[in-house]
């Protein structure tokens, strides 16, 4: 009883870990471009897939197979940098134009790298096989837990408090609030709004790519990952609050818990559960648990 | 001259099934039912300024309608399936409503997703009622009381109910053009451009929102229902968000800023991703790459690319 209560509850924080990775990427955004990034679910999954490939070619070189969470590691955090590109040669277009605009080219983003997945690697499942029990699984109160989720979810809470640290400890932490504070009078001070942006935006994108790539070992890679994950995060977000930090990480715990008891206790039920709450917090706390920003 | 144009495109949607191949002809059911929704959902997009990312939720309301009367209760009559359809879809869509037009922008559009979402699950899950991941059938529906069950499906498809469809569009057309044109059409303009001075007069914004918000739910259910019948089946896809983004797409696509706009970008869209998808699978690179130039340059859509080379003519519409 206790064991399988335990993998419930392990199981969701694993989730409720990666979840918290994509809906990091997705707040920071908004918080200071104020722009709800659809495409943050096709980052994740293009992490995913290249996180596969680069573990992959490593284990492929003769690369020993206990380190390959390097080459994943690696991998998910250099394909953040398309974030450059997508928000200097897309969204920096439409800084001026109506949410409506914004939210759309996002859209356009999430058409675009599901073909782009689906051209690179085929539409197939892509694992890495059973890669992630080389570390063994270790008995937590009578449950087998595989030591690989234990990894993730104590790398996902020491990012969250990386996070943390930059936003309220470092210069550019200050310059990120003080944009989504107030963005004019930032530049007034001489922020490069510009440089803010790229930056901001390639941070959102790598903690998406990270995501994707730290679930891949457990799971196969598939193309419609993606748009898939994106409704849980924006459950996510919504339920903490959009544009802050520390609802993204409630709202992952929240999300990561209730679908794993709920797929455990009545399968029917798993994300119309989740939705339900989403709706619930959306009419009576429209703000989210711990959202700021006024509606 | 707009009137020349409107006469002659309806003159030769007319006469379409007559000379274009059976092929060609099947590609518009899906675009005349595309172009109901489209109708219904720019009165909450363009006229209204709401953008919402969940009416594939009504889409799917009318499609498994139809699916389940001609199904499960035995009944034919496309009539009475578009009735119902629209019936179903108010009646949902007034409590989703009054929920979601409290809200503007971003809360609005997350709001109307998640209860798309809701749809989408409930139809995905809850296997023994709609089918799950499969759908459901649709059977051939009568039109007009005509049992149409003996001739051929193509035959069916490309004559009576493209006509039937056709019907449809321009009744459909005609209530959205009296609808916007009217006192409420134009409140909901004043809302969309200031809606503090819309308030200031009088005008009920949430009530306002309310009613564009159930009029669009009614004619995507309507839309729905079309959908159904010349594939013969409804699956759970019809209901998510990707769906919902795509119909906004279209509306963008037209241009949200004329009325004719979404019906052009339903057209455009359809025979567009046919004629892609004939050459290579990945017609949503393309189509993504076309909604991001769509975005960037001509956010008014090919309808304003159109007018803007024309400028006497808009002055004198």
């Amino acid at each position: 009883m206790t064991a399988n209560l335990v993998n419930i509850l392990l199981g969701g924080i694993f989730h409720a870990a990666i979840l918290f990775l994509v809906a990091a990427g997705l707040q920071v955004v908004f918080g200071v471009q104020r722009i709800f990034n659809l495409a943050c679910g096709s980052f994740y999954a293009l992490g995913a897939y290249v996180g596969v490939t680069a573990v992959r070619a490593f284990t492929g070189a003769g690369g020993s197979p206990a380190l390959f969470i390097v080459p994943l590691v690696f991998g998910g955090l250099l394909v953040g940098l398309v974030g450059v590109v997508v928000e200097r040669g897309l969204l920096s277009f439409v800084y001026d134009s109506d949410e409506a605009f914004q939210l759309l080219l996002t859209f356009a983003l999430v058409l675009m790298l599901e073909d782009v997945i689906r051209l690179t690697w085929g539409t197939a499942p892509y694992s890495t096989a059973g890669l992630y029990l080389v570390y063994g699984q270790v008995t937590l109160l009578g449950a087998q837990v595989p030591v690989y989720n234990l990894i993730v979810i104590g790398a996902s809470l020491g990012i969250a408090v990386g996070i943390g640290w930059l936003l309220t400890r470092t210069a550019f932490g200050r310059i990120i609030r003080a944009t989504a504070d107030n963005r004019e009078m930032a530049e007034a001070l001489g922020v490069d709004m510009r440089w803010v942006y790229a930056k901001v935006f390639t941070l959102g994108t790598a903690l998406g790519t990270l995501g994707g790539a730290l679930v891949i070992p457990t799971t196969a890679a598939m193309s419609e990952m993606g748009i898939e994950l994106i409704v849980e995060a924006f459950a996510v977000v919504v339920i903490g609050g959009l544009g802050s930090m520390r609802g993204a990480f409630v709202g992952a715990l929240v999300v990561g818990v209730f679908r794993a008891v709920a797929i455990a206790v009545y399968p029917a039920l798993e994300m119309l559960l989740i939705y339900l709450i989403v709706i619930a917090v959306l009419v009576l706390r429209p703000r989210g648990l711990f959202g700021g920003a006024a509606v | 001259m707009s009137r020349l144009v409107l006469g002659v495109v309806t003159g030769v949607i007319l006469v379409l099934p007559l000379l274009a191949p059976a092929y060609h002809v099947l590609l518009m059911l899906p675009f005349m039912a595309y172009a109901v929704i489209v109708l219904g959902l720019n009165l909450l997009f363009g006229y209204t300024g709401l953008v919402s990312f969940g009416h594939a939720l009504f889409i799917g309301i009318g499609a498994y309608t139809g699916a389940v009367l001609t199904t499960h209760l035995g009944v034919r009559s496309l009539e009475l399936m578009l009735l119902a359809s629209a019936a179903l879809g108010a009646l949902i869509a007034a409590p989703v409503a009054a929920l979601c037009v409290r809200y503007v922008k971003i809360y609005f559009g997350m709001l109307t997703l998640a209860f798309g979402m809701v749809f989408y699950t409930f139809l995905l899950k809850f296997y023994r009622l709609t089918g799950g991941d499969e759908g459901m059938q649709v059977l051939r529906p009568t039109l007009l009381g005509q049992d149409l069950g003996g001739i051929p499906k193509t035959d069916y498809l490309v004559g009576p109910y493209y006509y039937y469809s056709l019907a449809v569009l321009v009744l459909a057309g005609l209530v959205m053009w009296r609808i916007v044109h009217s006192p409420f059409g134009l409140c909901l303009r004043t809302i969309r451009d200031n809606p503090t001075k819309a308030e200031a007069l009088g005008i009920s914004i949430v009530r306002y929102r309310w009613s564009a918000f159930v009029i669009s739910a009614v004619y995507a259910a309507v839309g729905g229902a079309l959908l159904g019948p010349p594939t013969g089946n409804v699956d759970p896809t019809l209901a998510y968000w990707t769906h919902s983004g795509n119909i906004v797409f279209m509306t963008l696509l037209g241009g949200f800023a004329n009325f004719f706009g979404p019906v052009l970008g339903a057209f455009v869209f359809i025979f567009l991703q046919d004629t892609v998808m004939a050459v290579v699978p990945y017609w949503r690179l393309i189509f993504g790459a076309i909604l991001a130039l769509v975005v960037i340059f001509a956010p008014t859509g090919l309808m304003g690319l159109v007018a803007r080379r024309r400028p006497a003519e808009v002055a004198r519409a």
